[in-house]
């Protein structure tokens, strides 16, 4: 897809073409007929197969013409591909199609393609080299970070004004406190990933670890929420200190497979301590939080204890205890933001952004890695901690199934997603990924596939993730900058290409 | 083998690095092989031989990399302290021991701004004053005078290599010659008594070279830090060290000051083969005067 080949309209090499398509197709065929076309049934009589040939054939299909649609986009025909997709995308969604399988590659390859050709015809008529367009959504993403500044701040209040406006309904809130339980828990998944740039693909171990403390305390000791949230913190960070010490010798890819081999042994506990944990039934009756231990949300509040509705003098609702947790895991969540803004000035956060680009240096320069290691990671499993602590209580029931690994791949992918460190694209992955999965909730069965699809459009397009950009935490002549070069890492990439380019001559 | 008679009257004489037999061994190869020499305070000691002689692999024992299969490694502070480098964990050497070091690859943090590379490497007095970082997030006067007195230390060293006006770039963006001398000033910026650099001509145009002899020998005579360099370029290395070692295969080969180690026949025959010829490349000696001449004007 580069410029040159855009403008000339020479002949279509259809041959090429078609062996191309042909090629790709055959592999998408070797690929699709084990994962798509068979599919084990559990069968009065044992496990069976079942056959779905169609699915296989329309994905066949798809991918053949899709690559006709790629080749053709190459060859400076984007125009007309742009055309037959958006046309193949509209029939899917208006004609009906024996299959709905078909139909969704129909709609989703379609446009796919479509967005291909767009963009195919978009850099042919702008000229922007793939350099340049990376460039320009760098500057996009600095943007945006430096407009998080104010953006921020408008957040948080509209954040908190929200349960106040008659908008707040159950429904609503019960989502924003799903949005904001995720975010919280990617900007602490973020300290280990983003900052110290630690893959950790065990992050939900911390959140049970969370949860269950608090579910447990409750359960033999009857200890209150209020001071099971710094215990379950705590035990929490403990865990992730006792984890960290033997793994965080580890590098790269060794270390993700431990933290996975983690996060998967806390479930295993969980499920088969029966006699503690309750096994896969989970613990129920978990205690509502209180209103910080003064009063209760209840119509009718046991001797001796106040209602909130009392208190206050208000009329009684169910509401008020979910915006009470909604205010509770707001707060939770920006304390983790504030904590990361504020370390990242710090020698800690230094650190730890210092290791994630070069260890090596780091050990050069005196910095005891493993204990920066240890730190973000304890930090972060006590943010997970208490995230897990808000979870049990606000569901007042919890069992294993809450805390498998896709949990920690979803929180993982609003990081990455996002853009590894940055905070405000935390929130904009959560929306995308948590957000718009509650948003249609009709499509539910597709969620995996959308979510999928998008990861490979972010890698394809943005691999550094959507808000990547880094400001420096520290800058010797503010920030309008001076003269040569400025701070801004816009400008700075510019005046590094116009070294690099420099050097090459 | 090597003169271990050591006056120690006189502070400059005590050697500041005292390296006896050391040896390297991976699995078969012995990449430094029963070396041992010394380095001293206030002194550019160079150490030079061809590619694969085992200079990198010195250099990561001394800084801790590797432990070394046998030796001693001893430093001695002008205060009077000492340590067996041999026996320390690596990041231990450069806290305490006070030794920092480049690499031949540079090695910044390229992702973040020059000056936070000149902050990352105060970490250690930095991390201490935030309080492990609770004095840090809450902002107390204690950190934030520790951390004012951090920028002035970069910037002054940002000056000394002219990098200041770069201060807020991404140091990933700097051109190559620029990274060089930034990976000179963090270092220091850790007040090391011995700085270890490997290679720091490695790609520099001979006016650059000119700049880093000039930024070395500052650091020699200004702050009497003992400088121990691993250099291919001769111009630089003859015209600047106080002292040579050369290697070749691992062993030490020579042992002197420039003029000496110039004109020792077993260098000669390591670097230009069996054959008996003149005293250093033709190119190189061809260079000599030239650069010698511009380090002097630059000084
Ligand atoms: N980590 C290692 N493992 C095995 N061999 C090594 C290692 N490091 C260096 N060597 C070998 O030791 C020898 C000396 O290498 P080095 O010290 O890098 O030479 P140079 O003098 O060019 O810096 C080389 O033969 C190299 O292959
Ligand atoms: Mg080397």
């Amino acid at each position: 897809m580069t410029a040159i080949s855009v403008s000339s309209p020479r002949a279509i090499a259809w041959p090429a073409i078609i062996k191309e398509a042909a090629l790709t197709a055959f592999v998408a065929l070797l690929l699709t007929v084990p994962l798509v076309g068979l599919r084990t049934v559990d069968r009065p009589t044992g496990l069976g197969l079942e056959t779905r040939w169609n699915e296989v054939v329309a994905a066949v299909g798809l991918v053949f013409l899709g690559r006709i649609g790629i080749c053709l986009i190459r060859e400076g025909q984007g125009v007309l591909v742009l055309v037959l997709a958006a046309a193949a995308a509209a029939a899917g969604f208006f004609i009906k199609m024996p299959t709905e399988a078909l139909r969704i590659i129909l709609i989703v390859g379609g446009a796919i393609i479509a967005i291909r050709a767009a963009m195919a015809v978009r850099t042919g008529r702008s000229k922007l080299s793939q350099a340049e367009r990376d460039k320009r959504m760098d500057r996009i993403a600095a943007k945006v970070q430096d407009a998080s500044r104010w953006l921020g701040p408008i957040g948080v209040v509209l954040a908190l004004a929200f349960p106040l406006t008659p908008l707040a309904d159950r429904q609503l809130l019960d989502i924003g406190i799903l949005l904001l339980t995720y975010v919280m828990l990617g900007w602490g998944l973020n300290i280990v990933v983003g900052l110290a740039g630690l893959l950790d693909l065990g992050y939900v171990a911390f959140y049970a670890v969370g949860a269950y403390s608090y579910a447990l305390l409750a359960h033999y000791f009857g200890l209150s929420f209020w001071l099971c949230l710094p215990l379950a913190g705590l035990l929490a960070a403990f865990s992730g200190v006792l984890l960290g010490f033997p793994v965080l010798r580890l590098r790269g890819d060794y270390f993700a497979i431990v933290t996975l081999g983690f996060g998967e042994i806390i479930r295993i506990i969980l499920v088969n301590w029966y006699q503690f944990t309750g096994g896969p039934n989970g613990i129920s009756g978990i205690p509502r939080p209180s209103f910080f231990g003064i009063a209760d949300f209840t119509r009718t509040p046991a001797e001796g204890t106040m209602a909130f509705h009392e208190m206050f003098g208000l009329e009684f609702s169910a509401l008020h205890r979910i915006i009470f947790l909604y205010y509770l895991i707001l707060v939770l969540a920006l304390v983790v933001n504030f904590f990361t803004l504020r370390v990242r000035k710090l020698p800690l956060g230094r650190a730890w952004e210092a290791l994630r680009e070069d260890d090596i240096a780091c050990a050069s320069l005196g910095i005891n890695r493993t204990n920066m290691k240890l730190a973000a990671f304890a930090i972060a499993a006590m943010f997970g901690g208490f995230a897990g602590s808000f979870f049990a209580t606000r569901q007042g029931f919890i069992s294993p199934e809450s805390f498998t690994f896709i949990e920690s791949a979803i929180i993982l992918a609003i990081v990455v997603l996002g853009g590894m460190g940055s905070q405000i694209g935390v929130v904009v992955a959560t929306l995308l990924v948590i957000g718009l999965p509650e948003a249609f909730r009709e499509l539910a069965d597709y969620r995996m596939l959308a979510f999928g699809m998008g990861m490979v459009l972010i890698m394809l397009w943005r691999p550094r993730g959507l808000l990547a950009h880094r400001d420096p935490t520290i800058l010797l002549y503010g920030r309008k900058g001076k003269g040569a070069g400025g701070p801004a890492a816009g400008t700075a990439a510019a005046g590094g290409e116009g070294i690099a380019g420099g050097r090459a001559k | 083998m090597t003169d271990l008679s050591m006056t120690p009257t006189v502070k400059n004489d005590t050697p500041l690095l005292t390296v006896e037999h050391l040896t390297m061994r991976f699995g078969g190869l012995v990449a430094v092989n029963d070396v041992s020499f010394t380095a001293r305070n206030s002194e550019i000691t160079a150490i030079i031989g061809p590619n694969g002689a085992g200079k990198t692999t010195l250099f990561n024992c001394i800084t801790g990399f590797y432990s070394p299969t046998v030796g001693r490694m001893t430093l001695r502070h002008p205060d009077g302290k000492e340590f067996l480098l041999e026996r320390m964990p690596g990041y231990r050497i450069s806290q305490q021991a006070s030794v920092a070091r480049t690499f031949q690859n540079i090695r910044l943090f390229g992702g973040m701004s020059v000056l936070e590379n000149l902050m990352v490497a105060q970490h250690n007095k930095l991390i201490k004053a935030s309080g492990f970082s609770i004095a840090g997030l809450l902002g107390l006067p204690s950190y934030t005078n520790v951390e004012r007195e951090s920028v002035e230390l970069a910037k002054y060293w940002l000056d000394r290599v002219r990098l200041l006006e770069f201060a807020d770039w991404e140091a990933g963006n700097l051109p190559y010659g620029a990274q060089r001398r930034l990976e000179i000033a963090r270092a220091m910026c850790t007040e090391p008594v011995m700085l270890c650099l490997d290679e720091p001509a490695a790609g520099l145009n001979p006016r650059e070279s000119a700049d880093l002899a000039e930024i070395l020998t500052f650091i020699r005579d200004d702050h009497k830090t003992g400088v121990l360099l691993i250099e291919h370029d001769m111009s630089v290395v003859m015209t600047i060290s106080d002292h040579v070692v050369v290697l070749d295969y691992g062993r030490k080969i020579s042992d002197g000051d420039p003029h000496f180690v110039k004109n020792d026949p077993a260098v000669i025959r390591a670097y230009l083969g069996e054959e008996e010829g003149e005293e250093l490349p033709p190119e190189i000696a061809a260079d000599l005067p030239e650069v010698a001449k511009r380090a002097e004007e630059g000084a």
